[in-house]
C-alpha cells in the first residue's frame, strides 16, 4: 500500500462521506485513489469554498467537515476557514499537499510554511514525515477536532509520501491506535462541588438570566437546556452562536444579547443578579464595556476550556466540562433538592414589560420602499420549520437572526467571531451535503455574495440545489451604517452600485435560476417560486432599502446600558 | 538605579512545563506568548530523562497577564503534557552567566577577588579584558553582575534560569498526584 491509498483509507475509516477539495502539484497522488475509493469528492472554485463548505457541513451535521486542498497558494486560501473555524469552533480537519520532504526548506515552487502558518489559527496542526505515520495522524486529527472544545486541525502531507512512484511511499496498513496524545485529555464532567455551589448560587437568586452560547450546540446540549430552563424558569439570552439552541417560540427565550441584540436581551442581562454563561465566552460583542457589563450580577461560567473562565469576567463559580454534562448535573442536583419547577412571577413580568415596550420594529409604511427585515420574515413565513439558514456577515446576518424564528438546533450556519464576508454560499453549500433532506437558504448581502459566489457554480454541477437571497443595497451595509453614526455621514468607499454586477446575469450564468425583486408585493410570490425549484440553486436579488440601519444598537466601546432603539421608539 | 533586564528581574512567575520533544513544539509556545501578550523574561529548554519530553523553564513577567491565563493557554497546545508553577521558595534554580569584563593588568587583582568570592571561574584572559563565569541562583548571579558593572562589562550572556522542584515539595505533592 503507498501512502496516498492509506489517506483515502484513513479518511473511511473515521467515517468520512464526503470532502471539498481542489486538486494541484502537490496533493496530486492523493487525487488518484481518490477515483477508486467511495469518498465523495465535492470541486470547488476556490479553496476558500472547500474550507467554509467543509463548516457548513459540520455546523448542519455536528459531524467533523473534511476539506483537501494542494501547497502553497492552495494552503493559504484555506486560511480564512481555518481561522473562522478556530474563532466559532467549528470541527473541521484540512489536509493540505506539501513540496516533497526533502525539498522543505528550500523555497520549492509551491512551497508555503502552513504549519507555521496556521499554528496560531488551529486547534492543532501536523506535518507529517512518514507514509506509515499517515493512520494515526488522520486518526488523532479527528479525534482532537471533535472532542474538548471543537475546532480545526490541519495535516500537512509531503508529495513523496503519498506518490506511489516513490518509495517513500510505501506503507504497511497497521490500524490506527488509540490516541497516544500525552498532553490532550479534554474534562467532560464539571466538579460535584462546583456544581452544588453553583446551585446555592441559582436558589439564591432571584433575577437570573441564562447566557447560552455556541457550546450549547457544540456538546449537543440543547434538550438539557430546555428542561434546566423550565424546571428553574429562568429566562433564556442565545448568542449569535446559540440562536436555535432554545426555541425562539418559548416563553423564556428572551433571544440574541449584545451590539444588535434585542433590548430585552439586552437589558435583562444588565439588571440580572445572576448570569449562567453555557458554553459562552463574554465575546466584546456580547457584553459591550466590560467594566459595564452586568454590574449587579454574579457569574457561574461553564466552560468545557478553562481558558475561557475568568479570561474576560471574573467567575463567582466556574465550571471546567461539557455543557451537556454539567446542565444534567445542575438539574439532577436540583431535583434532588426537591426543586419544583418554581414561579419567578416578578422577574419574569419584568422582562415582559420590556418585550412589550420594546420589540423589533421597522418602518412598514406601505408606500416605501423594500425593508430587508420584510424580505426576512417573508422568507420566515414561507419555508418549512427545520429550513436551515446561512448568513454572511454584517447587516443582512444581523437581520436574519434578529427576524428569523429559530426553534431548531443546527438550523443557523453563520460566521461569529471572525465576521468572514461571503461565508454564506459554500456554508450553505456545505450545508445542504450534510443535510440533503432539508431546505438550505443563504440570506446575504450584496457585498458577500460577491466575495464566493463563484462557488454556485459548483453548487449547479454538483446538483446542491440551495437557495440564496441576496438582501442588495448596494453597499457595504454595516460599514456605511457606522459612517453614518459614527463618522457624521462621511461615506468612504462603502457603495457598490446595485446593478454592477448584473446579479440575475451573473446568477443564470453559473447555471442558476434567477429573480429581481423590487416591490414587497413580489417578494412572497418570488419566495414561493424559489421553493418549488429542486435541482438547481435559485438567486433572489431583492433591491431592498439601502438607508435601513440594524437596530437596536449599542455603540462600539459604549456599556450596554447606552443602548440605542428605533428611531420609531425613541 | 535604572533598572535593566540583565541585572533585575521584573515581579515574575516561573513555570516549568513539559512538553512533547517533537519538531515546532518551542514555535508553537513562542507563538502563543506572543499572539496572546503575554511576556518572557528568560527560556530555557533542554530535552529531560525521558527523551520523548522536553522540559521549558519559562519566566514569565507577572505584569502582562494573569497566571491563570497563561498557564491555560499553554495547556491548550496539544504538546504541553505537564504546567507546574515554581515558588521561588519551594524551587530549586539555577543559571550560568559568562561575561567579559574590561580588566587591564592593574584591576585583574580586583576582579579576581570577586570571582573568589562568589566562587566564580576565569575562563579566559586577554591583555586588557577577563573572561568569567559563574553558576548559580538567580539573585546571586544579579549580584555579580551589578559589582562586574563598576569594571565595564564588554559583553555578557545570561542563560535564562533553569528549575526543579524541591525535594520537599516533590514529597508534599505526591498523594495529591493520586
Amino acid at each position: 500500500m503507498d501512502g496516498g491509498q492509506a489517506l483515502m483509507r484513513s479518511l473511511e475509516h473515521e467515517g468520512v462521506e464526503v470532502v471539498f477539495g481542489l486538486p494541484g502539484g502537490a496533493i496530486l497522488p492523493a487525487y488518484d485513489p481518490l477515483l477508486d475509493s467511495p469518498l465523495r469528492h465535492i470541486l470547488v472554485r476556490h479553496e476558500q469554498g472547500a474550507g467554509h463548505m467543509a463548516e457548513g457541513y459540520a455546523h448542519a451535521t455536528g459531524k467533523p467537515g473534511v476539506a483537501m486542498v494542494t501547497s502553497g497558494p492552495g494552503a493559504t486560501n484555506i486560511v480564512t476557514p481555518l481561522c473562522n473555524a478556530f474563532m466559532d469552533s467549528v470541527p473541521i480537519v484540512v489536509i493540505t499537499g506539501q513540496v516533497p520532504y526533502p525539498a522543505i526548506g528550500t523555497d520549492a515552487f509551491q512551497e508555503c510554511d502552513i504549519t507555521g502558518i496556521s499554528a496560531a489559527i488551529t486547534k492543532h496542526n501536523f506535518l507529517v514525515v512518514d507514509a506509515g505515520d499517515i493512520p494515526q495522524t488522520i486518526h488523532d486529527a479527528f479525534h482532537i477536532a471533535t472532542t474538548g472544545r471543537p475546532g480545526p486541525v490541519l495535516v500537512d502531507i509531503p508529495k513523496d509520501i503519498i506518490d506511489s512512484k516513490n518509495p517513500r511511499s510505501q506503507m504497511t496498513w497497521e490500524d490506527p491506535q488509540p490516541h497516544i496524545l500525552p498532553g490532550y485529555s479534554p474534562t467532560i464532567k464539571g466538579d460535584p462541588e462546583l456544581v452544588s455551589q453553583a446551585v446555592e448560587l441559582i436558589g439564591k437568586s432571584r433575577q437570573p438570566v441564562i447566557y447560552s452560547g455556541g457550546g450549547i450546540l457544540k456538546s449537543r446540549a440543547a434538550e438539557e437546556l430546555l428542561t434546566f430552563a423550565e424546571l428553574t424558569q429562568i429566562p433564556v439570552v442565545t448568542t449569535l452562536m446559540n440562536r436555535g439552541g432554545f426555541p425562539d417560540d418559548h416563553p423564556l427565550c428572551l433571544g440574541m444579547p449584545g451590539m444588535h441584540g434585542n433590548y430585552t436581551a439586552v437589558t435583562a442581562m444588565q439588571e440580572a443578579d445572576l448570569l449562567i454563561a453555557l458554553g459562552s465566552r463574554f465575546d466584546d460583542r456580547v457584553t459591550g464595556k466590560v467594566s459595564g457589563f452586568a454590574p449587579g450580577a454574579k457569574i457561574i461560567h461553564v466552560d468545557i476550556d478553562p481558558a475561557e473562565i475568568g479570561k474576560v469576567r471574573q467567575a463567582d463559580v466556574g465550571i471546567q466540562g461539557d455543557c451537556r454534562h454539567v446542565i444534567a448535573a445542575f438539574t439532577q442536583a436540583l431535583k434532588e433538592e426537591g426543586e419544583e419547577p418554581r414561579r419567578r412571577d416578578a422577574w419574569l413580568n419584568t422582562v415582559k414589560r420590556w418585550q412589550e415596550k420594546y420589540p423589533l420594529v421597522y418602518d412598514t409604511s406601505p408606500d416605501g420602499p423594500l425593508k430587508p427585515q420584510f424580505v426576512v420574515e417573508k422568507l420566515r413565513d414561507n419555508t418549512p420549520d427545520d429550513t436551515i439558514v446561512c448568513a454572511g456577515v454584517g447587516q443582512h446576518q444581523m437581520w436574519a437572526s434578529q427576524y428569523w424564528k429559530f426553534n431548531y438546533p443546527y438550523t443557523w450556519v453563520n460566521s461569529g467571531g471572525l465576521g468572514t464576508m461571503g461565508f454564506a454560499v459554500p456554508a450553505a453549500i456545505g450545508a445542504k451535503v450534510g443535510r440533503p433532506d432539508r431546505m438550505v437558504w443563504a440570506i446575504d448581502g450584496d457585498g458577500c455574495f460577491q466575495m464566493t459566489a463563484q462557488e454556485l457554480v459548483t453548487a449547479t454541477t454538483e446538483r446542491i440545489p440551495i437557495k440564496i437571497a441576496i438582501l442588495n443595497n448596494a453597499y457595504l451595509g454595516m460599514v456605511r451604517q457606522w459612517q453614518e453614526m459614527f463618522y457624521e455621514e462621511r461615506y468612504s468607499e462603502v457603495y457598490l452600485s446595485p446593478d454592477l454586477p448584473n446579479y440575475s446575469q451573473w446568477a443564470e450564468s453559473m447555471g442558476c435560476v434567477a429573480m429581481r425583486i423590487d416591490t414587497p408585493e413580489e417578494v412572497e410570490p418570488a419566495i414561493i417560486k424559489a421553493n418549488e425549484v429542486d435541482d438547481l440553486p435559485v438567486v433572489l436579488d431583492f433591491r431592498v432599502d439601502a438607508q435601513e440601519k440594524v437596530f437596536p444598537m449599542v455603540p462600539a466601546g459604549a456599556s450596554n446600558d447606552e443602548i440605542v432603539v428605533s428611531p420609531l421608539q425613541q | 538605579m535604572t533598572t535593566s533586564p540583565v541585572l533585575d528581574t521584573p515581579p515574575h512567575h516561573t513555570l516549568v512545563v513539559l512538553v512533547e520533544n517533537k519538531a515546532g513544539v518551542l514555535a508553537r509556545v513562542a507563538g502563543l506568548f506572543a499572539r496572546r501578550g503575554f511576556n518572557i523574561v528568560s527560556l530555557a529548554v533542554a530535552p529531560t530523562e525521558d527523551d520523548r519530553f522536553s522540559r521549558l523553564t519559562i519566566v514569565v513577567d507577572a505584569d502582562s497577564a494573569p497566571l491563570y491565563q497563561v498557564v491555560q493557554q499553554l495547556d491548550k497546545l496539544i504538546n504541553v503534557v505537564e504546567i507546574r508553577e515554581l515558588h521561588p521558595s519551594h524551587s530549586v534554580e539555577r543559571e550560568l552567566l559568562v561575561a567579559t569584563v574590561r580588566a587591564g593588568p592593574e584591576l585583574r587583582g580586583q576582579v579576581m577577588d570577586l570571582v573568589r568570592i562568589f566562587e566564580a571561574r576565569v575562563l579566559n584572559v586577554g591583555s586588557d579584558a577577563m573572561m568569567v563565569s559563574l553558576s548559580g541562583s538567580p539573585s546571586r548571579i544579579s549580584d555579580f553582575a551589578r559589582l562586574l558593572q563598576d569594571y565595564g562589562i564588554m559583553e555578557l550572556q545570561r542563560t535564562g534560569k533553569v528549575a526543579l522542584a524541591s525535594l520537599d515539595q516533590i514529597s508534599q505533592q505526591e498523594p495529591d498526584a493520586e
